[in-house]
């Protein structure tokens, strides 16, 4: 096994404002597609940002969010192990975030010395 | 009123491991074998001199009385030797210190509570760690041990004699741990706890009242700790209500001769309302502060557990615990019963695709599991799935359980 990223972007929401409803059908997409890899024992961790936050950048520049100038945002990322890159393909194949014209970037990881 | 052979049994179970505490913490976990024999020699004694003069008026305090009278001719014993031997080697001349053995309550739950983490330590195996358990903290008897391990007695005496020598190798101290350490000491107590509880209800032992006295002992050490203000935390009593809502269905899951009932064809009324009522408050006092442990899920789904209600709220709920279940920590067998649900809450050709990605191929539940899924979808593969299930099952109540599927399947498709 062999681990890998998954980095999940999508456009931002706008002044949409989903409903109560439509919340909790995407949360479940997201737990039972968790709930998947993790029960082949796959799932190796990850993390979800807060929409605030700041971007610094070159001469102290600090912007606020980072939703300025790109036409994507980052929405979360998530580590699993898998046999190849095709298989993490297969699973990322399955992601919701598709569903919603979002992307999956699978990349393997190496570690910081190599 | 019960005689001395009726009592004694009884008394050994409650006290043994309450004498052995005490006098081992007093002596140090290197002296372990010699607090154990102390309490062993105890219970001989009451039973030579119970037998002639009959019962004391108050047994618990005669023993402990008994147990102290040794301990302290050992501590005379051993302090004229240490001393003259020192005396032969530094010409010092050290203070004869004749230690108290406090046998108070609070002493002994002390004593008890602090055996337990010497003893559930990841110096030693698991199997180790529960076995020292049940011998010092239950005080079961080897043979009991044996039995509940399907194992014979020169295995568990090896494998217990290893474990007290590498524990006073490490010289593990009988103490509570820094609070710094607490927790994570904490964790390794409730996996023994947790595999202790596990060992009685899931054991293929047919001895079915040993199988229950371990669960029942768990359950009893787990309550420990809820007593101690500094071990009562979230995932102790979050494991307790575990235990309740398991144990709710001690009377159910085993029929008269002793065979596995299956939670589908259970007697809800031999379901026991007061262990669950119990569980719920465990429950509740587990869900104050944040922390989410595994033994917050595992309950949770042992709660849905105790209705029997097959409603989509029911299901969608149990789902969505194995999720977070397995997100943190993977088991197998947390894997099919998560497949089981997402049946249950997202209908059978979902769960067949994430079944077929499980892989446990050398698992009858697997192939069990995908016997169910594809009942009523594709029979010929039912049946395909149930049969491989078969071949690998071990058990006879499994084979018999599987059997039944497989005739029912075929008996049906002749009908139609």
């Amino acid at each position: 096994m062999k681990e890998f990223m998954m980095v999940f972007r999508n456009a931002g929401m706008g002044d949409f404002k989903p409903t109560p409803e439509q919340i909790q059908t995407v949360e479940k997409q997201w737990a039972d597609w968790f709930g998947g890899i993790a029960a082949q024992g796959k799932y190796a961790g990850g993390s979800r940002p807060a929409p605030e936050g700041k971007t610094v950048k070159p001469g102290n520049v600090v912007t606020d969010g980072p939703y300025a100038e790109v036409k994507e945002i980052l929405m979360g990322f998530t580590l699993i192990n898998a046999d190849s890159l095709e298989d993490a393909v297969e699973i990322a194949k399955g992601c919701p975030i598709l569903l919603v014209g979002g992307n999956v970037e699978v990349r393997p990881v190496v570690g910081m010395n190599s | 009123m019960m005689t001395g052979n009726e009592l004694i049994p009884h008394l050994f179970r409650s006290e043994y491991s309450k004498i052995t505490s005490v006098l081992a913490r007093s002596f140090g976990f290197e002296h372990i074998e010699i607090a154990e024999d102390i309490a062993s020699d105890t219970f001989l004694l009451a039973a030579e001199t119970w037998g002639i003069k009959g019962v004391p008026e108050n047994p618990v305090a005669w023993l402990y009385a008994a147990a102290k009278n040794r301990a302290r001719d050992h501590l005379k014993r051993n302090n004229i030797f240490s001393k003259k031997v020192t005396t032969a080697l530094q010409q010092s001349n050290t203070e004869v210190q004749e230690a108290e053995i406090d046998l108070s309550e609070k002493n002994i739950t002390d004593s008890q509570l602090q055996m337990m983490f010497a003893i559930c330590s990841p110096i030693i195996a698991i199997e180790a760690q529960i076995g020292l358990s049940l011998r010092i903290l239950c005080g079961f008897g080897i043979e009991e041990i044996a039995d509940a391990f399907l194992s014979n007695k020169e295995t568990i005496n090896k494998r217990l004699f290893r474990a007290k020598e590498k524990l006073r190798n490490e010289k593990v101290k009988i103490a509570f741990p820094s609070p710094s350490e607490i927790n994570k000491r904490l964790e390794t107590v409730l996996t023994t706890l947790y595999l202790l509880f596990n060992e009685g209800y899931y054991s293929l032992s047919q001895n079915i009242t040993l199988r229950k006295d371990l669960c029942l002992e768990a359950m009893r050490l787990n309550y420990l700790l809820i007593e101690n203000a500094t071990t009562n935390k979230p995932s102790v009593n979050a494991l307790l209500a575990l235990m309740c809502f398991h144990a709710s269905r001690f009377e159910a899951r085993i029929n008269l001769n002793g065979d596995q009932i299956l939670y589908e064809d259970q007697d809800t009324s031999l379901w026991d309302t007061e262990l669950i009522k119990q569980g719920e408050f465990y429950l509740n006092k587990g869900a104050e502060g944040n922390e989410l442990t595994k033994y917050h899920l595992e309950a949770g789904i042992a709660w849905w557990h105790t209705s029997k209600s097959d409603t989509k709220e029911k299901w969608e709920s149990i789902l969505q615990l194995y999720n977070k279940l397995l997100i943190t920590e993977y088991s197998p067998i947390a894997a099919l019963n998560r497949t089981y649900a997402l049946s249950k809450a997202n209908g059978k050709q979902v769960a067949i695709i994430e079944a077929e990605k499980l892989n446990l191929t050398t698992s009858h539940l697997y192939y069990a599991l995908l016997g169910y899924l594809y009942t009523d979808v594709d029979n010929d593969k039912a049946v395909g799935n149930l049969q491989t299930a078969l071949n690998l099952a071990k058990s006879e109540a499994d084979k018999i359980t599987i059997a039944k599927s497989v005739n029912k399947l075929l008996n049906d498709n002749k009908t139609v």
